[in-house]
């Protein structure tokens, strides 16, 4: 590697490797504080029961079906959208104009605040669209959440859709294969672990979220019955529960169960891309 | 040149263009039915750009344009109303190097059939055993046939590619440099394929490899920088060249 | 084996598929542009009759936010998501750039093979999390150091815990990813031949590290930083938790730091809850600031990185 450095050298590699140590620190008390505190309030009578007291007291039955509708609902509008764009920018069209402003639209997408997503998402879900999404409900935190995710899943999947190999598509191509034959028999299924990566991510992000829900969910404790029906995530009861009832134990439960969701998808979306490397030995694919 | 019965491929004054960088110039060519031709020159002569514009691969590269006529049993292909994938289903292409799908060795062979409509479990059968036959390979497969593709050798896997293209039953095999990623034991394999498949197809070959070209082929074309230079049967190519950049060539002086 | 008329028959439908699923991808590319223009719509839409009204100036400069009196000055939203920002950058540039530094150039690969997935997971953790993390160990401890060390000097007020201080550490924390990721990443991106060119002629490798592989990835860094910078100012949740959200202007000076503050996205979220049509349209008006912020942040970013010749951000 490198021989040790002398002097005020060494002062500056200390840091180096000071913060490189530190970075996982960091990550090792903020998850190991939230477990200890919360664990031990981890029952399956938390899982199962529902919410008394605003959240202060029983558990959290309905946040967490009202968090799995919500994911599922999101991947559901979103995947095809973000999927579709990514297929027509790597497929169906040459760089040139209009792939220079979508791609500078997907990214900027990226970039904006949730909160700003929380406000469009209220002024044109809930308010102009309230008819038919019947205002905080499912349905527009949903298609709110599908805004937010949509520059995750469309980068993701077009970095999966890069990596199948072009002898692919022109082995089949020369049998006489349709492009849509070729996308969908070929390319798709060689670039899926990829595509699901990206899907996994934006179901990460969906269930990180809080700002944008909040003016778009509604928040109801109450299990949900239809899409049509306001609900709230295990990010915005941590968040409520915290703020509103003071009662942290709840909090950190709350935490333990949100801790272990992201862990779980984070060990998922890195398992397909090791996956998709391995078939396709291309160049690796990082977020 | 070979008299007019059964040409089965013809240009004339057949142009290609990269942007502006010209990559065929005034190509005239006559390519006789189940015959094997063999295409040589040095790199970038545009002796593979000639065999991907008889399967219309070119249209795949941003700014190609074409010019001139170029016949396929007497049919323009370059005509704009053209039937791409059918043109593809009757002109058959081997790759560089193999390039399976990633599935079974079945459904590799399986793919070309059922992307035209073929359905039919007997039927698909039928074809998946009679093309891994026509590519000599069915007797090392026959017991993994739902075995990953990608599990063969090299040389196997190039068979294969061959055995999914004989599964569309096509008319013309373009071959390029189908064996220049292989061992030289699994090149004498499929030139002995080549010369059991030229009874049935018309079978145009790329190739770096003199000696392949010599041995395999009936008529060679040499290329060189855009223009067919020299276009003769094999042995007239070989021992009487007509031109001395051609003697240069095959004598190995360079390229 | 196929005469050609069945075979013709059966391409028909592939072909129909073909000449309607073009169309159908095209939209959903062009989503995403659709959206980026209904938000910009619907914000200015909402917000912009309370700064036509008001005046941006007033609004900008004014000290005061009332607003069920109608008084809408943001300027105590704006110092404290600057001064939070600022503080988060101060502590999360070094830090970041540092194991970035250490992740491309100095750790071995088994080291870098930890750390790179605690990055990861340290990106994917929700902002809430942050945010309890903050109330219940950074806002003690802060508490700690006020009414303890610092007692003598601060007013009050300042000794609750909730401060900008705190929510620039948290922040801090957060952007962490975002600067290590796109810095290593360019780190990596600069041609090996720099770095043996320096040590072939005798620098030590600190002196490559920061002579030759800095300034070479430089356009990355800025980048990083940029986004570092867009994502402090628009992240919501983990501030509401931890800065108090006191919209009063900061007066003692340098001491400010110990101040419960309030942040442009942290207003918005925490007042939509309850505001009346007028007080949401001024919401909307603190949006449209906010959105025009990280507009050109990110405009700029994506200009730079393309100038640049860098593809992925």
């Amino acid at each position: 590697m490198m021989t040790r450095p002398k002097g005020k050298e060494r002062f500056i590699y200390l840091f180096l490797v000071f913060s490189g140590y530190a970075t996982l620190t960091i990550l090792c008390v903020i998850m190991g504080y939230i477990f200890l505190k919360g664990i031990g309030h981890v029952s399956l009578d938390f899982l199962t029961q529902s919410p008394r007291k605003m959240g202060a007291e029983g558990g959290i039955f309905p946040v967490i079906v009202g968090t799995l509708y919500f994911v599922a609902l999101t991947v559901l509008i979103a995947a095809p959208i973000g999927v579709g764009a990514a297929i027509y920018l790597n497929e169906y069209t040459r760089e040139g104009t209009i792939t220079k402003i979508i791609r500078f639209g997907t990214e900027l997408l990226a970039g904006i605040p949730s909160i700003i997503f929380g406000l469009f998402g209220y002024a044109f879900f809930v308010v102009l669209l309230g008819d038919f999404t019947q205002g905080w409900s499912l349905l527009s935190g949903a298609l709110t959440a599908t805004c937010m995710v949509l520059p995750t899943i469309v980068r993701t999947s077009e970095e999966a859709l890069k990596s199948v190999p072009r002898a692919l598509r022109e082995a089949s191509l020369a049998l006489g294969a349709t492009k849509w034959q070729t996308i969908y028999k070929i390319v798709l299924p060689t670039g899926l672990p990829g595509i699901l990566t990206g899907i996994i991510l934006g179901i990460g992000r969906a269930i990180g979220e809080t700002a944008a829900l909040l003016l778009t969910l509604g928040g109801s404790l109450l299990l949900p019955q239809s899409i049509f029906h306001g609900t709230r995530t295990l990010s915005m009861h941590l968040y409520m529960v915290a703020m509103e009832t003071g009662n942290m134990d709840a909090a950190f439960a709350t935490g333990v169960i949100l801790i272990i969701i992201v862990l779980l998808i984070n060990f998922t979306a890195n398992y397909l891309i090791k996956k998709l490397i391995n078939r396709n030995s291309t160049a690796a694919i990082r977020r | 040149m070979p008299d007019n019965n059964n040409i089965k491929v013809f240009a004339e004054k057949l142009n290609l263009y990269y942007g502006h960088t010209q990559a065929l110039k005034d190509i005239n060519i006559c390519i006789k039915e189940k015959e094997i031709t063999a295409l040589i020159g040095p790199s970038g002569c545009g002796k593979s750009t000639f065999l991907r514009t008889l399967n219309r691969m070119n249209d795949l590269i941003p700014f190609v344009t074409t010019a001139g006529t170029l016949l396929i049993d007497n049919q323009d292909i370059n005509k704009p109303d053209v039937d791409v994938v059918a043109l593809r289903k009757k002109v058959g292409m081997v790759f560089q190097s193999p390039n399976p799908f990633p599935m079974s060795i079945f459904e590799n062979v399986a793919y070309g059939p059922k992307i035209h409509g073929i359905k039919d479990k007997d039927e698909l059968s039928y074809l998946v055993l009679k093309s891994l036959k026509e590519a000599a390979l069915w007797d090392e497969v026959k017991d993994q046939l739902n075995k990953s593709a990608l599990s063969l050798s090299g040389g196997q896997q190039q068979r294969l590619c061959i055995a999914r293209v004989l599964a569309v039953e096509p008319e013309i095999l373009l071959m390029d440099e189908p064996t220049s990623a292989l061992d030289p034991i699994s090149t004498l394999r499929i030139e002995e394929l080549l010369q059991e498949l030229k009874k049935q197809f018309t079978i145009v070959i790329v190739t770096h490899n003199m000696q392949q070209a010599a041995r395999v082929s009936h008529v060679t074309g040499f290329f060189l920088t855009g223009e067919l230079l020299e276009y003769d049967l094999t042995e007239n190519i070989f021992t009487k060249p007509q031109h001395k950049k051609t003697e240069d060539y095959i004598t190995g002086r360079f390229g | 084996m196929l005469n050609k008329k069945k075979l013709n028959k059966r391409l028909v439908l592939p072909k129909a598929a073909e000449a309607i699923i073009r169309p159908i991808l095209f939209t959903s590319a062009l989503t995403a542009v659709f959206v980026i223009v209904l938000i910009a719509f619907f914000i200015f839409q909402k917000g912009w009759p309370v700064i036509s009204s008001y005046g941006l100036w007033n609004m900008l400069s004014g000290t005061v936010w009332q607003p069920t009196k109608e008084i809408y000055g943001i300027l105590p939203m704006l110092t404290g998501t600057f001064y939070i920002t600022l503080i988060a950058l101060l502590i999360g540039i070094p830090f970041g750039l540092a194991t970035a530094i250490y992740l491309s150039e100095i750790a071995p690969p088994r080291t870098a093979g930890i750390i790179r997935p605690a990055i990861e997971l340290l990106a994917a953790i929700p902002s809430v999390i942050y945010g309890l993390f903050g109330i219940v160990v950074i806002n003690t401890f802060m508490r700690y150091l006020q009414r303890g060390l610092l007692s003598g000097i601060l007013p009050p007020d300042y000794q609750l815990g909730y401060s900008v201080l705190s929510g620039g550490i948290v922040l801090a924390i957060m952007i962490l990813p975002t600067i290590i990721n796109i810095a290593e990443d360019s780190l990596k991106a600069v041609p090996r031949a720099y770095k043996e060119a320096a040590l072939a002629l005798g620098s030590t490798h600190i002196q490559t590290i920061f002579r030759v592989l800095i300034p070479a990835a430089k356009s990355g860094i800025v980048s990083a930083i940029v986004l570092a910078m867009g994502r402090s100012i628009g992240e919501t949740m983990a501030l509401i938790m931890v800065i108090g959200n006191v919209t009063a202007l900061p007066q003692h000076g340098l001491l400010s730091v110990f101040a419960p503050s309030s942040s442009l996205t942290a207003t918005i979220a925490l007042e939509m809850g309850y505001a009346g049509p007028q007080h949401q349209a001024a919401l909307f008006a603190v949006g449209i600031v906010l959105f025009c912020i990280i507009a050109l942040l990110n405009s700029f970013v994506i200009a730079f990185t393309r100038r640049g010749g860098q593809q992925q951000l």
